[in-house]
Order: structure tokens, then C-alpha cells, then sequence
């Protein structure tokens, strides 16, 4: 896979930084890449940096040590900022601040007037991204009128309008009901392989992070581990060590299979954790 | 006696503006003392303007709410007396979070109280310990602790007031794994030794369904649902139409059932999901 982002031994420290209270540095040696049209979830401990990152990626903050590259582009470079910020989009957790129009799509267009795209083409682009999100009925209402579903999915409209390569959401979910939820992430999903958007999505559910192509996993300010979801949620005991966890379906697979019963090494899903207990379960019986 | 009785209750915000938003209507049930009651629903739904009715805070439009048998607004100058039973901690902590130091947010409801100086101490310090406050916070400014840090110390400011009614409204958002778990493990155990009443709001069906008796449903600002939680997460269609959902284990269950397996559905944890397997694997078991 072509390489998009790459994280090269990044250390950051805040400048309210204060040596009685503070361990150090919020990141600490973090190395990654990220390849173009991937879809990756960061996983990781409170404090563990993953905001701190997050804003690394379209050069809101720069390194105190070490560098990262978009595309190529060094996020240091002031020369490369404006392309940086068009090739990749920020979400974060509370629509509600990211909400700054009082009609739906003027909130969308924003981004794209603050990019200089001719009105005309901004025009195309908000019905265009509305549709995207399945919102384009609700282009003429107050977004404070929205669930917080509606509102998240209007935030990334925002995003997608200004036709960025890569879109990273800092727990764009947190505060949702489930159906919210699943809005959210079948959209994203959905850019990803319709659209070949590169995702980098943040989240505390582990239901959610399942469902990328890789998973990383932080640790205080480090990169503890990463691989495919069965490769990391397999080891179930060394996620519990970092604070973290595994869905429910994962869990009860692992805990029969760890009693001696024969099942598949790791589940992610109900259907998947239903289908094997169900070939357990028959082949007992025969 | 119930502890707390919602009668008619109804919540118009910003009446007469062209802003006005029903945000509850026609809300009546009751609540026993000692009861752990879950409140989900779809965003919007009205659970936070209900749990700030509950305690005062708001007053209804329309409809009344006993608190031990009296109407709290019948005398409206004590209504303050019902904020110190009825102890809310908010969505977002950092509204609730303003003093200079931790202890100084933890002692602010016992001081309004009017206890002395020594009772102030060892509420604080019992609230802290209660909560997984640690001794060398207290004295820090509370915009200095992490968003989990937070958290505890808002739920130790409520707690040392000792509410008969402790509400807590979406505790465990942003919390990692860990944290909620430690969390809700904690008011489970503030709980049981206090045997108090506590309302749960969440928007996570495995919190809820682990921790709760009884679950209040809300939808669009009405009440959908009050029952057992077993009862609640039976109807997983109902939930789905109301834009929640079950806990993924229930739908493991429910999915092994539809594929002619006679196993117990009704089923709220892993750990009963595991022996469930069990059991039913017993008579055949190989191991
Ligand atoms: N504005 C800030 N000033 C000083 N320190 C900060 C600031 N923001 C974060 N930190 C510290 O940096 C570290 C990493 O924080 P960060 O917000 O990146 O963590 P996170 O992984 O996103 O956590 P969470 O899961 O709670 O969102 C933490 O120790 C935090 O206390
Ligand atoms: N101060 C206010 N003024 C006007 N409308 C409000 C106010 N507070 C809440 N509302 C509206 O009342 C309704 C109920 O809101 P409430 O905050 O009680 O919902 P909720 O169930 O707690 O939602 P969430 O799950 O997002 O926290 C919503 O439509 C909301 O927009
Ligand atoms: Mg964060
Ligand atoms: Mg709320």
C-alpha cells in the first residue's frame, strides 16, 4: 500500500508543561504510517496521547522532536500548511462545537469558502457531500434542530466538502445514542470504500475499532502494539493490562475457547461469536 | 412509600419565543428507595432535562414531583433542602467543577450544609476515598486533572452531601475501558453499603444492562418503557425502532436461539452468557 502519513519518532511536550505534576511528554517516541485509502483506529488508555496526535496530523501542533510527513509534505513546513489542511480534515467529539452556520448547509460550505473555492463549485460540493451523508433533505434546517447524530454527520459533510484525502475523527461517537453511532460509522465506512478516503478514526468503543483494517494501540505516548483487529483483540489479556478491553463477542469466545472448548482463535462481531457457538454447539451433540 | 414520584410532568423550554421545544411531556412513574435505575434513550430525548427536574433544578411546566410523599414545590423557598437529597452529577463535569482547589469542590455541598469544620473533613475524605479521589489531587486546581480525574471528582463533590437520591448523567462518557469499568464499579459499591436510590443515565446498553434493576425508556420526550432490565432488552425490535439497541451479548443469545438453539435469551452479561454455554454444553461436554 502506497504510504500517506508517516510518524517519525515524534516526541511532543505541551508548553503548560510542569515537571512537579506531569509525567513528560504527552508523546514519546511514536512511530507509524499510515497507507492512502486505509482505514486505521487508534486505541489507547486516557492520556495516552491520541489527541495529542490526532492534531500532529494536519499541523494544528508540530513536533517538539521528530517529524511527520503527509503525502510527502513535512508538517513543519509553513510552505506546505494549506495543502497539508486540505488533504486532511479534522472531526472531533462534540458536534456541537464544530457546528458555526445557522442553516445546515451554510454550515457546510464554510470550510470550502474558507479554501477559496469558487461559489459556484461550493454550490456542487455541499449537495454533493449532504447526499454523501445522507442529509441532503435536511439542507435547509437549523442544525440545532438535529439529533446528535444528524449533527456529527452534518460536521463531517463539512469535512467532506473541502474533498480531502484523509479524514481523521477524534471519538466522533462519545456522546451519540447507538443508532447515532451506527450513522456515523456506516458513513464513514462507507467514504472509505466508496471513495478511497483514507480514516483515521479515535474511539474508546472497541465494537468500533473492529471494524478498520488495522488497529493501533497507544500507550503512554507510545505505539504499544498494532495488526489487523483478530491479530489485536486476540490478545485479550494484554489489551485488559492497558486499560483497554474486547467486545462482548470477543470475550465469551475467548473465555470458552480458554476452558478447552474448540473454537476460532479470535471473534469480533454477534453474527461471527452466534455462528461459532452454534457449530460448537452442533458439533457437541453429533 | 416511593422514594421519588413524577406525576404529568411536562417541560416546555423558552415558551413563547419562537425557540419553544416540548422537551417533556405527559412523564409520570415512580421510583423505590433503594432502586438502581438505568434512564436510556435517543439523543434529545429529554433524560437530562428530567434529571434536573428531579432535583429542582428546573421546574415543570405542568405536573408534580414528590420527593418522599411531598411535592417539592410546594414550598418553593426550600427547594434547596431537596438539592442537597437529590444530588445530581451533570454530563459534563467541568460545569460542575469551579472551586481553586479539588478539596475545596468537594467540601462546597457539605459547607453549604451548614456542617462544622471536623464533619466537612471526614465527608470530604470519605467522599474522595469513595471514589478513587487521590490524596494528592485534593489540593490540586481541578482543570489540571484528566478528563477521568474529572469525573471522580465531580461524583466525590455529589457524594459528600450523602443524597438519598444520587443521579449521575452519562458518568462514563470518554472514559477509557478501564476507568468506566472502575467507575461503575464503584457507585455499584457506593450503592450496595449506602443502599441509596441512584438513577444512571447512559448511552451505553452494556452499562446499563449490567448495573441497572429497572430501566426508564425515553422517547421524543415522553416515557416508552419502565421495567426490569430483562423485560427491557427482551424487546429489541421496540428498542431498535426508539434508536437504541441491545447489549451485543443479549443479541449473541438472541442470534443462537433464531438458529434453533435452545439457550436462555433473556441474558444481560458476559459472565452469564458464559454459563449459560456452560450449562447448556453440560450434558454433552467432552472436557
Ligand atoms: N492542553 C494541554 N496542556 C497540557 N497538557 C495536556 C494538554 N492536553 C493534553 N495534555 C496531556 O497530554 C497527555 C496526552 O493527552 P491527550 O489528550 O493526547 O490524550 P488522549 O489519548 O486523547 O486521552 P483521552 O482518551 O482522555 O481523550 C495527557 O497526559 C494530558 O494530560
Ligand atoms: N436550555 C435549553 N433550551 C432549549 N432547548 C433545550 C434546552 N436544553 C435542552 N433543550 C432541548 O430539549 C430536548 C431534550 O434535551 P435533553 O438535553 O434533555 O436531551 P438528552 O436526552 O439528555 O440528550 P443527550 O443524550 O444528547 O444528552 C432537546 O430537543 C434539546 O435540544
Ligand atoms: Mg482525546
Ligand atoms: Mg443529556
Amino acid at each position: 500500500m502506497e504510504e500517506f502519513i508517516k510518524v517519525n519518532d515524534v516526541f511532543y511536550q505541551y508548553e503548560s508543561f510542569d515537571e512537579e505534576t506531569d509525567a513528560g511528554y504527552a508523546l514519546c517516541g511514536v512511530n507509524m504510517t499510515i497507507g492512502r485509502g486505509e482505514f486505521v483506529a487508534i486505541v489507547g488508555h486516557n492520556g495516552s496521547g491520541k489527541s495529542t496526535l490526532a492534531k500532529h496530523f494536519n499541523s494544528i501542533y508540530l513536533p517538539s522532536a521528530g517529524e511527520i510527513f503527509v503525502d510527502g509534505m513535512d508538517t513543519a513546513d509553513d510552505d506546505c500548511l494549506f495543502d497539508i489542511r486540505k488533504k486532511v480534515g479534522l472531526v472531533l467529539q462534540n458536534p456541537d462545537n464544530q457546528i458555526v452556520a445557522g442553516i445546515v448547509e451554510e454550515d457546510v460550505a464554510f470550510g470550502c469558502e474558507n479554501l477559496g473555492v469558487p461559489p459556484k463549485e461550493i454550490r456542487q460540493r455541499v449537495d454533493e457531500a449532504l447526499r454523501a451523508v445522507d442529509m441532503y433533505d435536511y439542507r435547509r434546517h437549523s442544525p440545532d434542530k438535529l439529533s446528535g447524530g444528524q449533527k456529527q454527520r452534518v460536521a463531517i459533510a463539512g469535512i467532506i466538502a473541502m474533498e480531502p484525502e484523509c479524514i481523521v475523527l477524534d471519538e466522533p461517537t462519545a456522546m451519540l445514542d447507538p443508532k447515532g453511532r451506527d450513522e456515523v460509522i456506516d458513513t464513514i465506512t462507507r467514504l472509505n470504500r466508496e471513495r478511497g478516503i483514507t480514516i483515521i478514526l479515535i474511539t474508546h468503543y472497541m465494537e468500533e475499532a473492529v471494524l478498520a483494517d488495522r488497529v493501533i494501540v497507544m500507550d503512554s505516548g507510545k505505539v504499544l502494539t498494532e495488526g489487523m483487529p483478530p491479530e489485536v483483540f486476540s490478545q485479550v489479556e494484554l489489551l485488559k493490562r492497558h486499560r483497554l478491553d474486547v467486545p462482548q463477542a470477543t470475550e465469551l469466545n475467548h473465555k470458552l475457547r480458554s476452558c478447552g472448548y474448540e473454537l476460532p482463535e479470535c471473534v469480533l462481531n454477534a453474527e461471527d461469536c452466534a455462528q461459532a457457538l452454534y457449530e460448537l454447539i452442533k458439533g457437541m451433540s453429533l | 412509600m416511593s422514594v421519588i414520584k413524577a406525576e404529568g410532568i411536562k417541560l416546555v423550554y423558552g415558551a413563547g419565543t419562537s425557540f419553544e421545544k416540548t422537551a417533556l411531556d405527559d412523564v409520570s412513574f415512580e421510583i423505590e428507595k433503594g432502586e438502581f435505575i438505568g434512564i436510556i434513550g435517543h439523543t434529545g430525548s429529554g433524560k437530562s432535562t428530567l434529571v434536573q427536574l428531579l432535583n429542582g433544578l428546573l421546574k415543570p411546566t405542568a405536573g408534580r414531583i414528590f420527593l418522599n410523599g411531598k411535592d417539592i414545590w410546594q414550598e418553593p423557598k426550600k427547594i434547596r433542602e431537596v438539592r442537597f437529597k437529590v444530588g445530581i452529577v451533570f454530563q459534563y463535569p467541568e460545569y460542575q467543577l469551579f472551586e481553586e482547589t479539588v478539596y475545596k469542590d468537594i467540601a462546597f455541598g457539605p459547607k453549604n450544609m451548614g456542617l462544622s469544620e471536623e464533619e466537612i473533613d471526614e465527608k470530604v475524605r470519605a467522599a474522595a476515598a469513595f471514589t478513587g479521589v487521590r490524596e494528592e489531587w485534593l489540593q490540586k486546581s481541578p482543570f489540571d486533572l484528566s478528563g477521568g480525574e474529572k469525573r471522580r471528582a465531580a461524583i466525590a463533590g455529589v457524594i459528600a452531601m450523602d443524597p438519598d437520591v444520587l443521579i449521575l448523567d452519562e458518568p462514563t462518557a470518554g472514559l477509557d475501558p478501564l476507568g468506566r469499568d472502575a467507575l461503575l464499579a464503584q457507585i455499584q459499591n457506593y450503592h450496595a453499603v449506602r443502599k441509596n436510590t441512584v438513577l444512571l443515565v447512559s448511552h451505553s446498553m452494556e452499562d446499563i444492562a449490567r448495573i441497572a434493576d429497572r430501566i426508564l425508556v425515553m422517547n421524543h420526550g415522553k416515557k416508552a418503557m419502565l421495567d426490569t432490565a430483562a423485560n427491557v432488552f427482551s424487546r429489541g425490535r421496540e428498542l431498535e425502532e426508539l434508536g437504541l439497541r441491545v447489549p451485543q451479548i443479549t443479541k449473541i443469545m438472541m442470534l443462537l436461539k433464531e438458529k434453533g438453539i435452545s439457550v436462555n435469551e433473556n441474558i444481560l452479561t458476559t459472565e452469564q452468557a458464559f454459563n449459560e454455554i456452560i450449562n447448556y454444553l453440560g450434558g454433552s461436554s467432552r472436557i
